[in-house]
């Protein structure tokens, strides 16, 4: 049996409410009032789709040994680099297993589900564990309705085999469709789209029905068979035309998170399904269709092994920790799409010297460290001498992943002096469980949200962006733990 | 251990520029300022230099690399310049090059020297300069200096459980007392008294700290001729002769920033000089036996505890203190910061051991107008930090009469 053996789905913890982007832009488009209903989610200033993607790995990873993946599979169509695989980031940021499979699927919305089917392949034929991670990021221009309806969100799927299954593949079904509602060139930043009208009734109203029909034919279903039916379509008349076309009920629709989220591109199918398998209970029949350049549509069954998998609430979790961001402009900064000064200190540069990198590329991606076999002594970054001044063992050192352990503030300040867009910089001095200490940025915080001894967790983020050479480095930040994430 | 250079070699002379935003000055009219001083105190001719040492910090400003620049300016005739850098201890640094060229007997009269120009940025503060590798370069947090120290705060009142608005009064009272004293010296960058609620209520720069709390970002240089107490002596037959007591140089492990032992409230490698200067030194209750300080307060807070390291204050003991004036001028204490201080005088970084030494050097030989003098003293102590608490180098030098 080869299925779905673990979810997760990350929702970054700012939500712009879409009233405020019709405040500042209704003038332009007084139409958007339509769409300004609910809040996005908006990635954090330090985030994007590969960030985000990494969010919902270690979610949907939590329990799982790392080092069991056998194939890491990326898709977005917002990904931080055309060349430089960013797979190959995001599995050495869930401290993969070198020796593994890994491909980046882009170019349409449904390359989330493309990842999916290619990692249930991927098992069906090698055995092992494949995990898929899909992030988006899209930007629409300012007023546009895509800038009200795009959220930013990550999600993600371990794909496994034998008594772990919780969500057994039954099949698939999938359209492919030079069809270009949506389009973006090679060096656009905006998503530019055609006509609703005709996106909402051939693109969503005759491809998802057609993927559907197709799918039930291949396998001797009818819709109606199906006890939790996940689709994306945004268009609220175009979901009830799609329910009534293929005899759904509402109830066994799942909610395509437009009020919370907005929609997530390459991630949102998935997002949606990480969901709904929250509350899927055994027996029940799973119907996952993406949209975009076509449809992926898949056939699941849940399995017993579905109430053994813990926590469950790998998505709602994230979607609960929530912080406003009442202001347009900052969003607009965040992104790039209003020139802020960050002052001549902030004109200075730092440059990525890819041979270090690559030299110290575990402990950068996958905040690996080393524990001294002498004394124990665990120490980031890697050490070849010990750091234990009762110690000193030389080259004694095994590699320990420091990511998923967590830690507590030793010290830590806010910085209004150093340059940033997103100030003040707050940083201080970690100390990770079980041991060693290191100096780190914090995110997703506020000074009031800090002190000594309080807990952190790790999380992936975007460390600087170089906009001369265009390219994005990443490491890790330190976030004081939610009460509920603990 | 050792024995120490205690009284082997003697300042034969110093100068200092007036440090401050010198826009009218490149590093080279700082030198020519620094060095035409030196050289008249010290009674000799160019030619009688036989080596010197050159504490800069910054590379990407200031002077840049090497020691050829100076010398270039200075035109001294084909001796040996040696650069050195050691974060803020630069300048001591160099010192104690020249005091090891005299104490080892290569030479009779060495050069000490520092100079920085910190203000061709265009910024406030300094400029990042990557210190601690490339990787924590790019990898290390987006910090800036007072960021780095204000974590000191945190961890103090963590440690010794003293709320932070309790910490503050006692920085506040830091800055205001380093205003005061500066306010009395024609060569200190800040000139100005300021009453303590505008010291309080400040911007914060980074929390705790407000903009009081930092030194002043200054441009400057200052120098020592050093030579042996004989020669010295020989030179100046009516004067006293101020020795070298100790030189010591300390510096971060590792354990501080990797390890799970430091406490974040203290500065280990100022211990660890600490300990070993006043044994050189033969201090044996530095509390009582010295007679005035001029230490790191590159932050209000580096200050603080500053004094629990130096022995001082006892552990936890510095707040109060403080707050009862024992490192006032006139608290009957240690004065700390005669000369106004890195607050007031300012911090062009690799002139700054070698000021502090000139305002040691001034006080003992009674020098100075009876409103800033520190009466009747015999040892004065300087203490540089550079780099960051959690990585960083000290260095202490004690100076006093040839008795």
């Amino acid at each position: 049996m080869v299925g779905i053996s673990s979810y997760g789905g990350y929702v970054p913890r700012y939500r712009l409410n879409r009233f405020i982007v019709f405040g500042a832009m209704g003038w332009l488009a007084p139409a958007l009032l339509m769409n300004a209903q609910g809040e996005k989610a908006v990635a954090n200033y330090d985030e994007d789709a590969l960030t985000m993607a990494v969010s919902a790995g270690i979610n949907c990873l939590r329990g799982f040994d790392r080092q069991s993946v056998d194939a890491v599979y990326f898709a977005s169509t917002t990904a931080p680099f055309k060349e430089r695989q960013s797979a190959n980031i995001l599995a050495g940021a869930l401290c993969a297993r070198e020796d593994i499979r890994s491909a980046d699927f882009t170019g349409s919305l449904k390359s989330g589900t493309s990842a999916l089917l290619a990692a249930l392949e991927f098992v069906r034929a090698n055995g092992g564990r494949a995990v898929v991670c899909a992030g988006d990021m899209r930007l629409g221009k300012m007023g546009s309705v895509q800038e009200m309806y795009f959220g930013d969100a990550g999600s993600s799927m371990l794909v496994g085999e034998g008594d772990e299954v919780i969500a057994e593949f039954k099949g698939s079904y999938s359209l492919s469709l030079d069809f270009v509602d949506h389009l973006r060139g090679a060096f656009s930043k905006y998503d530019r789209q055609w006509e609703e009208r005709w996106i909402r009734d051939v693109g969503y109203g005759e491809f998802i029905p057609t993927a559907v029909k197709g799918l039930c034919e291949k396998l001797g279903m009818s819709p109606g068979d199906f006890d939790r039916v996940v689709y994306p379509c945004y268009y609220g008349g175009a979901r009830k035309g799609i329910n009534k076309q293929l005899g759904l009920e509402a109830e066994k629709v799942a909610d395509d998170l437009s009020a919370t989220v907005g929609d997530s591109g390459a991630a949102h199918a998935l997002l949606m399904l990480s969901r709904v398998l929250e509350e899927a209970k055994p027996g029940e029949r799973i119907l996952l269709v993406s949209y975009g350049s076509g449809c992926d549509a898949l056939c699941f069954q849940v399995t017993e092994a579905i109430e053994g998998l813990q926590p469950r609430d790998r998505f709602s979790r994230s979607l609960a920790n929530r912080k406003e961001l009442d202001n347009y402009i900052k969003y607009l900064v965040w992104r790039d799409m209003a020139p802020a000064d960050t002052g001549l200190r902030g004109e200075e540069e730092k440059i990525i010297r890819w041979s270090l990198e690559w030299r110290n590329h575990q402990a950068i991606l996958g905040l690996q460290g080393c524990r001294c076999r002498a004394c124990g002594a665990q120490q980031y970054p890697p050490q070849r001498i010990c750091v234990n001044p009762d110690c000193g063992a030389v080259d004694q050192m095994d590699r320990v992943f420091l990511a998923d352990k967590g830690g507590k503030i030793f010290t830590f300040t806010s910085d209004l002096l150093a340059a940033s867009i997103n100030p003040p910089a707050i940083y201080g001095n970690v100390a990770f469980n079980g041991g060693g200490r290191t100096l780190m940025d914090f995110t997703d915080c506020t000074l009031e949200d800090l002190a000594v001894g309080k807990p952190v967790d790790f999380s992936f983020r975007i460390k600087y962006y170089d906009p001369k050479r265009d390219t994005t480095f990443y490491y890790w930040k330190a976030v004081p733990a939610s009460e509920e994430v603990g | 251990m050792a024995e120490g250079i205690r009284d082997k070699v003697a300042i034969l002379g110093m100068g200092c520029t007036r440090f401050g935003e010198r826009w009218d000055a490149d590093p080279s009219d700082l030198l020519v300022e620094a060095f035409t001083e030196c050289l008249e105190d010290a009674g000799i001719e160019k030619k009688d230099i036989q080596a010197a040492w050159l504490g800069s910090h910054i590379d990407e400003i200031n002077i840049g690399k090497g020691g050829t620049y100076v010398n270039a300016v200075l035109h001294l005739p084909l001796i040996p310049v040696t650069r050195v850098e050691n974060f803020c201890a630069s300048g001591t640094e160099s010192f104690r090059g020249a005091c090891y060229g005299v104490a080892s007997g290569a030479y009779d009269i060495a050069l000490a020297m520092g100079v920085e120009k910190l203000k061709d940025t265009g910024y406030g503060g300094l400029p990042d300069s990557p210190a601690f590798g490339q990787l924590m370069v790019m990898i290390g947090p987006n910090a800036t200096a007072p960021g780095m120290f204000a974590q000191l705060a945190t961890a103090y009142s963590a440690k010794y459980n003293v709320p932070m608005e309790r910490i503050k009064e006692a920085l506040t009272h830091i800055s205001w007392k380093s205003h005061q004293n500066g306010a009395k010296n024609p060569r200190a960058h800040l000139r100005k008294a300021i009453p303590k609620e505008a010291i309080a209520g400040a911007p914060i720069v980074a929390y705790p700290l407000g903009l009081f709390d930092c030194c002043g970002v200054s441009d400057g240089s200052a120098m020592a001729i050093v030579t042996t107490p004989e020669i010295a002596k020989k030179i100046k037959p009516n004067q006293d002769i101020v020795t070298v007591k100790a030189l010591q140089v300390a510096v971060s492990s590792g354990e501080e920033a990797m390890y799970d032992t430091w406490d974040g409230a203290r500065i280990l490698t100022t211990r660890a000089a600490a300990r070993r200067a006043y044994e050189e030194a033969g201090v044996k209750n530095p509390r009582e036996e010295i007679s005035m300080m001029e230490v790191h307060d590159c932050f209000s807070i580096t200050e603080l505890v500053t004094m629990e390291d130096l022995g001082i204050s006892p552990d936890g003991g510095a707040v109060d203190d403080v707050l009862n004036g024992f490192f006032d001028l006139d608290g009957g204490g240690v004065p700390c910061q005669v000369d106004g201080g890195l607050k007031c005088f300012g911090h062009p970084i690799g002139a700054s051991g070698l000021r502090m030494l000139y305002e040691m050097y001034n006080q003992l030989l009674q020098r100075w107008p009876e409103d800033r003098l520190v009466k009747n003293a015999r040892l004065g102590l300087t203490h540089n930090l550079g780099g960051v608490p959690t990585n960083n180098v000290c260095s202490i030098a004690i100076v006093g009469l040839l008795e």
